[in-house]
């Protein structure tokens, strides 16, 4: 439908910013914008430019805590039937993950959105079946959408929704790492809209630019970025016009708010982010994992829970490591056998670098 | 996660809550079309089972021409 990979205009693009001379660090938020930076080379050539790119919290599964890990895994282990996305299933746990207990016989299955968990439920009413709700604001309009039309009551959620904006908030204020700009994820924004994002701009004085996921999408936002810089301006820009209005999908933003709430939560890497975590309203308790098998999860309150010996995700989730600087990476942990969720998920970052550098292709 | 997949509006049902997605590649599917205002023929874009906006086309054409623009009009822009 659309030409987004138009060699010659990705080199006059490249061409150009590689002109300017500069040494930036931009930021994106995305795995698919990872994926799309990795496998055309981009971040080798955007490098060779002055202009290093990485990827910050910006995969849903990477920033789920081991506390929700564990969570979904002792609802297993309790006889609960836990569904949800593929790669949810092979983030390890401390002693083992959803897939090791899956071929240990509990009820684990993969579902490709939260109707197919839905569906499960009205087929097995003798079963109480709990679906991780994990995802940004794109997935969260799903979550409360299926919410809203009354699911039969032996369905539930583990919710763990996250929101992007306030996670950009928190890295800013950390002040651990230089950002230079943000490169915002298109498809969060198809639903929030270029609004949420101008806080960031007014206060940090960052530039944004809310970008698709094509090689000509990403070229162009660091060309945005860059000239913003070069302007002195911070503001806004959205280059996925084609999918991205300014206001976002009112609809989708209704569904959210009818459902949720803003509520304080932990990212993984990250202390307790506030209003960065999507709660759901006292009125949809009884969808609610926590409250509904409350019970269940008491032996979880007060234990210390740790994360993978060795691994690095957090750090590297703040920006501060790349996939290669981590001893473990390509050596002790590859997709075959994971330490951590960033080697894991085809959003996380070790993952995609594994994926595609040469140097570590199977 | 947040990947998002465009295909064509081929079927939709009465209610417009459901409707039958041309991937291109010969791959149709189902999607849940109640976050968004469509119409047979629409391009949408489909996270988890749920069309989350309609694809502009015209956006589309017109952002590519911005780009041109925004090239050849050189560093002083």
């Amino acid at each position: 439908m659309f030409s987004l990979r138009d060699k010659k205009l990705a080199r006059e693009i490249v061409t150009k910013i590689k002109k300017l001379d500069v040494n930036l660090k931009f930021m994106h938020v995305c795995g698919t914008h990872q994926d799309t930076l990795v496998k055309h080379g981009l971040d080798v050539l955007l490098k060779e430019c002055g202009i290093e790119i990485g990827q910050g919290p910006g995969c849903p599964v990477c920033v789920t805590t081991q506390r929700e890990i564990e969570e979904m895994l002792l609802l297993a282990q309790k006889g609960k039937t836990v569904a949800t996305f593929g790669d949810m299933i092979n983030v390890p746990g401390e002693t083992q993950s959803l897939q090791n207990m899956r071929t240990e016989g509990y009820d684990v299955r993969t579902v490709y959105g939260i109707e197919d968990a839905v569906s499960i439920a009205e087929k097995n009413k003798n079963k109480d079946v709990v679906f991780m709700a994990v995802g940004f604001e794109t997935t969260a309009p799903s979550t409360a959408s299926v919410l809203l039309k009354k699911p039969p009551s032996n369905f539930s959620i583990l919710c763990c929704h996250r929101t992007i904006p306030h996670v950009l908030k928190a890295l800013l204020d950390m002040g651990e790492i230089k950002i230079d700009g943000l490169i915002e994820p298109g498809h969060v924004s198809t639903i929030i809209g270029a609004k949420p994002y101008k806080f960031i701009s007014e206060k940090y004085n960052v530039p944004q630019v809310i970008t698709g996921f094509e090689p000509i999408d990403i070229l162009m936002a660091v060309w945005m970025l860059v000239k913003q810089i070069r302007n002195g301006k911070a503001y806004v820009q959205n280059e996925y016009a084609r999918a991205v209005k300014e206001e976002g999908n009112i609809k989708a933003q209704r569904a959210i708010d009818e459902v949720f709430e803003p509520g304080d939560i932990r990212w993984r890497g990250f202390p307790v982010i506030p209003q960065s975590g999507l709660m759901l309203k006292s009125k949809f308790e009884k969808y609610d994992a926590r409250n509904k098998f409350a019970d269940d999860l008491d032996e979880l309150r007060d234990k210390e829970i740790k994360e993978p010996k060795g691994c690095r995700c957090g750090e590297l989730l703040r920006g501060l490591l790349s996939p290669q600087e981590c001893p473990l990476f390509g050596v002790k942990c590859t997709p075959d056998n994971p330490i951590g969720p960033c080697m894991v998920s085809i959003e996380g970052s070790c993952n995609i670098e594994y994926r595609y550098s040469d140097n570590y292709k199977k | 996660m947040c990947l998002a997949i465009p295909g064509k509006i081929v079927e939709i049902d009465n209610k417009k809550e459901s409707a039958t997605i041309d991937y291109g590649d010969g791959t149709k599917r189902k999607a849940n079309v109640t976050l968004v205002d469509v119409e047979i023929g629409d391009y949408i874009l489909v996270h988890a089972g749920f069309a989350i906006e309609k694809l502009d086309e015209k956006e589309a054409q017109e952002t590519l021409d911005l780009f041109r623009e925004m090239l050849s009009a050189g560093e002083e822009n």
